[in-house]
């Protein structure tokens, strides 16, 4: 067993157990510190894979973003996860066999197939050398120039994703006070200020 | 030696997790979100494995794309939740259908 199979167990074997707990932890908090964890693992695996690009992106985008988002709204949302919980032994008998199930079938495809002697030929764009041209050099001349529209389209459901998520959070709350700069830009002066003239001794 | 169908393996094993997630967190909308993006992480596994084993960038460029839409998706559904939490007090999937309309 070389180093690099010693590596590729070191990641799965954490991967696959960490996306368990995921799924049957009773903490909320713990389920997403085991997600962070099969995020990395995986990011460990693609690595090895020689998908380096990839990789840093999972570490960035899913541990960096994503799992911290799900951390901020598990510790945001008052809930009470231990009523919630109480319901999984009831889901159980449905679940496992379920679970079990697609397993099996999936299994069935394991050794049952053969690579297509034409597929090599089949390339769309063949990885280059990764001495001469790393992977993320290689993929950024990918993206930015075969798959430039599919690109944008990327930052388009990005954009709309923000804009989405900001205008179902946001909301007006009437106990705040807040700055209107339209109501402060259209002031009169005239009506702003009143000049009196106060009498000696007198008072308004 | 480590080949292509170690890390099928291991897709398929997070694809089962995340499916046997939802099924067993059918009231806790926050575990179902992780589910989902276990199962988007299987998927990425495949693609990074056969691209790598075929010789083929575009699996990878692909990965890219499904990370984006992962990502949104994620945004959109803890932003529905916060907002269902906001009105409902609590985040029971069941209670779901009065949001009619």
């Amino acid at each position: 067993m070389t180093i690099a199979d010693l590596a590729f167990y070191c990641f799965a074997v954490p991967a696959v157990f960490a996306a368990l707990m995921v799924v049957i932890s009773r903490n909320m908090v713990h389920s997403v510190l085991w997600l962070i964890l099969v995020f990395l693992s995986s990011a460990g695996m693609f690595v090895l894979l020689g998908a380096e690009f990839v990789a840093m992106l999972l570490v960035i985008v899913y541990v960096g973003a994503v799992a911290v988002l799900f951390l901020f709204v598990v510790m945001m949302l008052d809930v009470d996860f231990a009523a919630l919980k109480g319901q999984v032994s009831r889901y159980m008998p449905l679940a496992a066999p379920m679970g079990l199930v697609i397993l099996l079938q999936l299994s069935m495809g394991v050794g049952a197939w053969v690579q297509a002697d034409a597929a090599p030929g089949l390339r769309q764009s063949v990885t280059p050398d990764p001495i001469q041209v790393e992977n993320t050099r290689a993929l950024g001349l990918l993206i930015y120039d075969k798959y430039l529209y599919l690109f944008q389209a990327a930052g388009l459901i990005l954009l709309v994703a923000m804009v989405g998520a900001i205008l179902l959070t946001l909301r007006d709350r009437k106990d705040v006070k807040r700055q209107n700069v339209l109501a402060q830009m259209w002031r009169d002066p005239a009506k702003a200020m009143e000049l009196k003239d106060v009498k000696p001794g007198q008072g308004l | 030696m480590v080949g292509l169908e170690h890390y099928l393996t291991v897709a398929a094993a997070l694809l089962v997790i995340g499916i046997f997630g939802i099924f067993l967190n059918r009231k806790n909308v926050i575990v179902i979100l992780m589910s989902v993006e276990l199962i988007l992480l299987a998927v990425n596994i495949n693609l990074v494995a056969f691209s790598s084993f075929l010789g083929d960038l575009t699996g990878q460029v692909f990965t890219l794309f499904v990370l984006t839409v992962a990502a949104a998706e994620a945004a959109i559904g803890l932003a529905i939740l916060v907002t269902f939490f906001r009105n409902r007090g609590t985040i029971a999937v069941e209670d779901v259908n009065v949001m009619k309309g």
